[in-house]
């Protein structure tokens, strides 16, 4: 029973960490329908940025809010040079940016800071939390922070007057336009909080998978599986997702014999697949019907 | 009277399709005009053309400034609300949020909670409601709620899309009604297009009548309601 108890809060950890990637994909993907598969690097070449703010004698915490700052005003770069030109582009025109913008920063990642693993310190320590052996401090930690900041984003949204022209954005463009919201700019805004949120997921996980260029390709997939699990247009589906998936993931691998370390990310991918198949909008998403 | 809203040769296209062939009027501050004309005539279009949702050539010019090449949200943010055909309702949010996504280019932040009590006066039923979906209100209940959620720009002019559409009789009479008492009252500048030729004609002091993209026939709304030539080629009643 400690070991079930254990496994769950260990994949509640984690699943803090894909249900901040999940939401950063579904906040971009609300905005402008497509999948950002580039937001795992830009969440890993941010945490190369406090990393390296640390190395600069910068103390952790101020390298943490540095770094949410940069990657912030990364997003929105990002997004006004690349991805605004593209707004009435093809499907495919705008999948090959994503796939474009992944291997540019995964290899500039690279060359400045070449493919070595790192040690990534934690400001939580990793001794038991409270006493118990069920979850580490740093896992508390992460379970913590990724609250508060759901926390946070839930009344930014709710409200203040920048979250609801942002929600209005994302569900009735032309409709937003005509109250005279600037829906571009909506559109830049999410991609900076995407990005912001990334951040935050990668400074999370890199004390347990290490620092280096590919160390967020399996924290993205588990996110896409959390988006699709929760539903991809509903945001707090997303981050349910992100939890399920983090316990399923720890349970599957601790039950089923066989299945151990190497095969938990093939189980992501099938649980993909099964969402897709049998329920397309997810668990908590709506079926979009679009009138032709 | 000065004229709000002045329009020069109006041009519009959907594509390699053009809607509008030249199209000229003008509306005079504190009017109440109506545009009519049969499905496919190109109202809907004009009022497009005037907040730039469709490609277009042509001056267009209010209060003096020429607004043709501004973006949709500045062409709003100048005073101009524009009530879309289907209502443009944000059904996935409450009727309060409806009503403060009006307001959300205004500066003026102090007085949004005074203005929705206004619109709350104006419309009753709609204050019963401000928790609830605004997808779960009637049709007549959003097209009060898109008058409203308009009318929280504090616009100088109203653009109105077909607001009759879909709605039972006594509800247009009623929307009509109140459409009639904020235009004399808020001095708001009204510009409503309408398949309802009757009942647009009541409301209205001038009327223009388009067919396929060109005006046909402008002139003092009674008078076109009284010419039966007019009536009978044009309006069908």
């Amino acid at each position: 029973m400690e070991l079930f108890a254990n496994q769950v809060l260990a994949g509640i950890a984690t699943g803090a960490i894909y249900a901040c990637m999940a939401l950063a994909v579904v906040m971009i993907y609300q905005a402008i329908d497509h999948l950002n598969f580039a937001q795992g690097e830009m969440a890993m070449f941010s945490t190369f940025v406090s990393w390296q703010l640390m190395q600069w004698g910068v103390p952790y915490w101020g390298a943490f809010v540095l770094t949410v700052a940069f990657s912030f005003l990364a997003g929105i770069v990002i997004e006004r040079l690349l991805f605004k030109p593209l707004a009435k582009a093809p499907i495919l025109t705008n999948v090959a940016g994503f796939i474009a913008l992944y291997a540019i920063i995964n290899s500039v990642a690279g060359l400045i800071w070449d493919f070595t693993i790192k040690q990534y310190p934690t400001p939580f320590g990793s001794s038991p939390f409270l006493g118990s052996q069920l979850i580490s401090t740093h896992q508390a930690g992460m379970i913590g922070i990724t609250l508060l900041m759901l926390l946070l984003l839930f009344f930014f949204f709710r409200f203040t007057r920048v979250g609801l022209a942002m929600r209005a954005a994302a569900s009735l463009p032309e409709s937003a336009r005509l109250v005279g919201i600037n829906t571009s700019w909506m559109i830049a805004l999410g991609w900076g909080m995407a990005s912001a949120i990334g951040s935050i997921a990668g400074m999370m996980i890199a004390p347990v998978v290490f620092l280096e260029p590919n160390m967020m390709l399996g924290v993205l997939i588990y996110g896409f599986a959390a988006a699709v699990l929760g539903g991809l247009s509903s945001p707090f589906g997303a981050v349910m997702g992100g939890f399920l998936v983090g316990i399923f993931e720890n349970l599957v691998g601790t039950y089923i014999p066989g299945v151990g370390n190497e095969l938990k990310l093939p189980i992501a991918l099938a649980l993909i697949i099964v969402v897709l198949v049998v329920k397309p909008a997810g668990l908590f998403g709506r079926a979009i019907v679009k009138r032709v | 009277m000065t004229a709000m809203l002045n329009v020069k040769d109006l041009r519009a296209y959907y594509g390699q399709v053009q809607a509008l062939h030249g199209l000229s009027f003008s509306l005079n501050e504190g009017s109440l005009t109506t545009l009519l004309g049969a499905n496919g005539a190109g109202k809907t279009t004009t009022l497009r053309a005037i907040c730039n949702m469709v490609r277009s050539t042509g001056a267009i010019e209010f209060e003096g400034k020429p607004i043709g090449t501004r973006s949709t949200e500045n062409v709003v943010r100048l005073g101009i609300a524009h009530v879309p055909q289907g209502r443009g309702t944000f059904t996935n949010m409450t009727v309060e949020e409806n009503l403060q996504l009006g307001a959300i280019s205004r500066s003026d932040k102090g007085a949004i909670g005074s203005d929705i009590e206004r619109m709350y006066e104006h419309f009753p039923v709609l204050k019963q409601r401000y928790t609830q979906q605004a997808g779960t209100l009637s049709g007549g209940e959003q097209q009060m709620l898109a008058v409203a959620r308009a009318l929280m720009l504090r616009p100088r002019l109203m653009l109105l899309d077909e607001p009759s559409f879909g709605l039972a009789p006594l509800i247009v009479r009623d929307l009509f009604r109140i459409l009639g008492k904020i235009n004399r009252e808020e001095k708001v500048t009204i510009l409503v297009v309408e398949q309802n030729a009757q009942l647009a004609l009541e409301l209205a002091d001038q009327a223009y009548v388009i067919e396929t993209g060109r005006i046909v026939m402008s002139g003092n709304a009674k008078d076109i309601a009284n010419n039966e030539d007019v009536r009978k080629s044009y309006l069908g009643y």
